[in-house]
């Protein structure tokens, strides 16, 4: 038994270190979409593990038993092909694929963090995202507020992110209670619609290396009541900072470990004129494109 | 004019604020001058060079891989055990030992190395010890071009070394995706370092992947049809064909970066239209196929050891080959694989985690293949049936995380997670580096002549095991509870300290399995004596490359084999058994013919140190230096071109000198 004992050890005490890892964080999700990714996850492992338990444990039982010092094991050493076996394991393994396959087509289309969704009677927020040298800003279009590191949002409201990131390496913007994650890229727009169940502080954090600050590159998504979110909408309003053209290019620079700040009022159409300012060379946050005229007359 | 002909370079290049890189590049230095003086000592200048470093022989070439390979692996080791140390103390108030700028840069060195200059020489090196004689062939196809790739590739690890001492390395991470990668963010010389120590030993990789092609498509031995290959060298076909198809697209991938860096191109950059997930694309298109490079020849390693230490016939040999060729063409098209959260819509999410679970089908019948090879069989618990054991269990695992990633849904969740990390070091270390120690256990006798230690193999192995569950483990269960790759710092409040403790723990343990290996190759050289294998078949083997002495006279075989089914070695075997019952079956005794060798040649060398001067002149805009060297480069090809004296035949009194010896070996 020599050769056994010790994997045998090893993976059950793998599966209890599993077992305790579940009531981690990502296992321990708190709204709709997270609570499906994780249902796929356990999912997916329980089909998969059809053929993986027995794999390891044929894998223990054939070389105990078929061990050179087991002379009274049959011994057929120029049979090499069977049918049935090939059958059998071409077989089961494409079954597998098939009924996991069908489910990653259908919670593909599910998930995808483009599709909006649907609370009946209750209107989604949204909340632009840019990912700034190393901090998060929040843009609230409909409430004409911003926040840094930072993001409160109603429970049990779908929340749609619309992300880009200012003249910044590629960032991915991530809350793991919430479920998926998505990057974040100067010049482009990206969706995410997530939504929260449970009020409480959650982690959420940058998930794509980007230089000297991305270990402190974190935020807190609060999910609040309806009405401790607009008291907080009230509060910021009054906050001494507006975010304008001037205020968001100081805060573009690169700085690490930023605190939380609120911002009582946004430039208007920020987000656009930011990411449309990756596509036209010399166009203004302001919109202003007088630059650009300038350079090419150059 | 002076202050710009060494370009960019001063002595502010090198790093006397980092003490760890200090260190490590001291020891470096000191190695380096140590083995010098060593091999001044032993008087082996001339034997180095001239039985050595212009060797045109695909088994001494193969020798040199596999020594790079394991230095490098002990440098990508030390830079692994920097950030297991780096995160089990860097928590809450405490900030460690690496600033995020050294930090950075370790990962994106450990990644780097550990691909490029620990796994891909470990192949190279293994398939170039073992292709020709498998296929009963005298030499590679271009033996030259062989000597040029190594060179090339020895640049690229030169060059890696070279940046813990002068300037820096990437901080990038191991596929330096853009705009991180771009001057703006990265104005120093890390990325060209990264950038040129690729490109150079890539084309290395290319010519590697081209002169095998070739010499398994023409040079088999007569007999020797495709479906009777050898499965490593059908692995080995395979993987080149994956290199010539994908190592171009890295090529290009790196060069449009180059462009944008040094001419301020914007193929990849934030502003003038450049589009970063391009690069993303590119960089996965050759990198998914690159996996299944490193892999495919593991695979083919754990067909023959099951098949030699079972004492049985390989289960499935056809359908052996037809999974590999899926996978080889399924590889191509899984890439997205690798951002299902770049803002991909449904339908192409769905269909590349499709795809990428498929893959596992195949896969999944190899692994029962080599199941059912045990199965009825006699397994004799050699240290290369633990390392196969061992893959068929963890590899297991490994492949169902790796299907539970490709699940678009799962992905959203777990990407740039610990999880991910967990997952592909399971694979790289569970099935590419057990199976190449498995492979260099398995052929060692075969290359130099005598066994490795067994009792220091297994034990080498039961610490990369235990390790292994004890490093990673934790991660998966970091993953799920949301913890990020690649941080040099994280909050006590996250609750993930006690697990990166662990994991610093199970480092450890594998540094331990490191250290047995070391320890395994030390001893064996020194009591080679007690562990000779003078038969040339030292586990009773069934393919080509036993037929042949331990280590294979230079030509490998005196006679081209003639081989009439999938076992040669075996039959050959059963022949001389049944002697009396079937005499026609033992090949009548033949006089020995000269035999057509290739010369060898220092040009693989010059070509070599030319590059290296290109490659160092590039990095740091020593624009002189960069025309002077490629002008060298072009003269020495030039030069070996126009050389008519480049091979020789092998006379017959020769042979039969050589081949006496032999006998009289197998006879004592």
């Amino acid at each position: 038994m020599k050769y056994k004992f010790k994997p045998c050890i090893l993976i059950s005490l793998g599966l209890m270190l599993l077992l305790t890892g579940c009531s981690a964080i990502v296992l321990n999700p708190k709204g709709i979409i997270g609570q499906k990714e994780n249902e796929l996850i356990i999912d997916a492992i329980l089909l998969m593990l059809i053929v993986v338990v027995p794999v390891i444990f044929m894998t223990f039982v054939f070389a105990w038993k078929y061990r050179a010092s087991n002379k009274k094991a049959e011994y057929a050493p120029k049979w090499h092909h069977s049918n049935a076996i090939e059958a059998f394991v071409w077989g089961v393994p494409i079954m597998i694929i098939l009924v996991l396959g069908t489910i990653t087509w259908r919670t593909t289309h599910e998930l995808d963090p483009y599709k909006p969704l649907n609370v009946p009677g209750v209107e989604p927020i949204n909340i632009q995202v840019i990912a700034l040298d190393w901090k998060w800003l929040f843009i609230y279009p409909e409430q004409n507020i911003a926040s840094v590191n930072l993001v409160e949002f109603p429970v049990n409201v779908p929340v749609h992110f619309i992300l880009t990131s200012g003249d910044t390496p590629m960032n991915a913007f991530h809350i793991p209670q919430l479920g998926t994650q998505i990057y974040a890229m100067a010049g482009m727009t990206t969706h995410l619609h997530l939504i929260a169940d449970e009020g409480g502080d959650y982690f959420g954090r940058a998930v794509n290396i980007n230089g000297q600050g991305f270990s402190g590159m974190q935020f807190v998504a609060r999910a609040s009541s309806m009405s401790d979110f607009k008291k907080w909408v009230e509060k910021v309003k009054q906050s001494s900072s507006a975010l304008s053209v001037d205020t968001f290019k100081q805060l573009s620079k690169p700085s690490e470990d930023n605190p939380v700040s609120t911002y009582s009022s946004v430039a208007e159409h920020l987000f656009d004129n930011l990411v449309m300012s990756f596509m036209m060379p010399g166009m203004e946050l302001d919109g202003s494109h007088a630059a650009a005229v300038t350079r090419t007359i150059k | 004019m002076f202050d710009h002909i060494l370009g960019k370079l001063d002595l502010s290049a090198i790093p006397f604020s980092e003490p760890p890189a200090m260190i490590a590049g001291g020891g470096m230095i000191f190695g380096a001058i140590a083995v010098m003086l060593l091999v001044t000592y032993l008087g082996k200048w001339k034997w180095l060079w001239s039985e050595w470093l212009t060797s045109v022989d695909h088994k001494k070439i193969g020798i040199m891989y596999i020594i790079v390979a394991i230095v490098m692996l002990l440098r990508g080791f030390a830079d692994a055990m920097l950030m297991r140390a780096q995160q089990a103390v860097s928590v809450g108030s405490a900030h460690g030992f690496l600033p995020p700028s050294h930090y950075d840069q370790i990962f994106t060195a450990h990644g780097v190395i550990m691909i490029f200059f620990m796994a891909m020489p470990f192949m190279v090196g293994l398939m170039n010890i073992v292709v020709p004689l498998q296929i009963g062939a005298r030499d590679v196809a271009f033996p030259f071009l062989n000597s040029v790739s190594f060179w090339l590739f020895v640049i690229g690890v030169v060059l890696v070394m070279l940046s813990l001492i002068v300037g820096e390395f990437g901080r990038t991470g191991w596929l330096a995706y853009p705009p991180l990668s771009e001057r703006q963010f990265s104005p120093g010389v890390g990325v060209d370092y990264y950038l040129w120590s690729l490109q150079i030993s890539g084309i290395g990789t290319l010519l590697t992947g081209i002169n095998f092609f070739v010499t398994i498509l023409k040079m088999r031995c007569p007999g020797m049809t495709l479906m009777r290959m050898p499965i490593f060298t059908w692995t080995a076909l395979c993987t080149n064909i994956l290199i010539i198809i994908a190592f171009p697209i890295l090529t290009v991938t790196l060069g449009m970066l180059a462009l944008d860096r040094y001419l301020d191109f914007h193929f990849f950059s934030n502003s003038f239209g450049g589009n970063q997930m391009l690069y993303v694309n590119l960089i996965w298109a050759w990198g998914h196929p690159e996996v299944y490079i490193l892999v495919l020849p593991a695979f083919g390693i754990f067909s023959e050891v099951v098949s030699t230490y079972c004492q049985k016939r390989l289960f499935g040999y056809a359908t052996m080959v037809y999974a590999t060729a899926c996978i080889t063409v399924l590889s191509f098209i899984v890439w997205l694989h690798h951002f299902f959260t770049m803002g991909a819509g449904a339908n192409v999410n769905a269909f590349f985690g499709i795809a990428t679970m498929i893959i596992s089908v195949p896969t999944g019948v190899k692994i029962f293949n080599w199941l059912f090879t045990m199965y009825r069989g006699r397994v004799h618990f050699s240290a290369p049936m633990y390392w196969t054991l061992g893959f068929i269990v963890t590899f297991s695992i490994g492949g169902m995380t790796g299907v539970l990633l490709a699940v678009p849904g799962a992905d959203f969740l777990l990407h740039n997670s610990l999880f991910l990390i967990a997952h592909f070091h399971n694979v790289i270390i569970g099935g590419v580096v057990f199976g190449y120690i498995a492979g260099f256990t398995y052929w060692f006798p075969k290359a130099t002549g005598f066994k490795l230690n067994e009792f220091l193999g297994k034990s080498s192995f039961w610490c990369w095991l235990v390790g292994f569950y004890v490093a990673f483990i934790p991660l998966y269960i970091l993953g799920f509870m949301g913890a990020t790759r690649r941080l040099s710092h994280y909050d006590a409040s996250t609750g993930w300290h006690p697990y990166f403790v662990i994991a610093g723990v199970g480092a450890l343990i594998i540094a331990a399995g490191i250290g047995f290996m070391v320890l395994q190759i030390g001893v064996s050289i020194l009591k080679r004596k007690q562990n000779m294998d003078t038969t040339g078949d030292p586990w009773n083997g069934r393919t080509l490359e036993w037929d042949t002495a331990s280590p294979p006279p230079f030509y490998n075989f005196a006679f081209i084999p003639h081989v009439h089914s999938v076992e040669p070695h075996w039959d050959h075997k059963q022949a001389q058994l049944h002697a009396a019952e079937h005499p026609e079956n033992i090949e009548p005794k033949r006089p020995y013919e000269p035999i057509h060798m290739p010369k060898n040649t220092g040009v693989g060398v010059m070509i070599g140190i030319f590059g290296f001067f290109l490659g160092f002149a590039l990095i740091w805009d020593i624009w002189w230096l960069v025309i002077a060297s490629g002008v060298a480069i072009f003269i020495s090809v030039a030069y070996r071109s126009f050389d008519y004296d480049i091979d020789y035949y092998v006379t017959v009194e020769e042979i039969e000198k050589i081949e006496n010896e032999i006998s009289s070996r197998v006879k004592a």
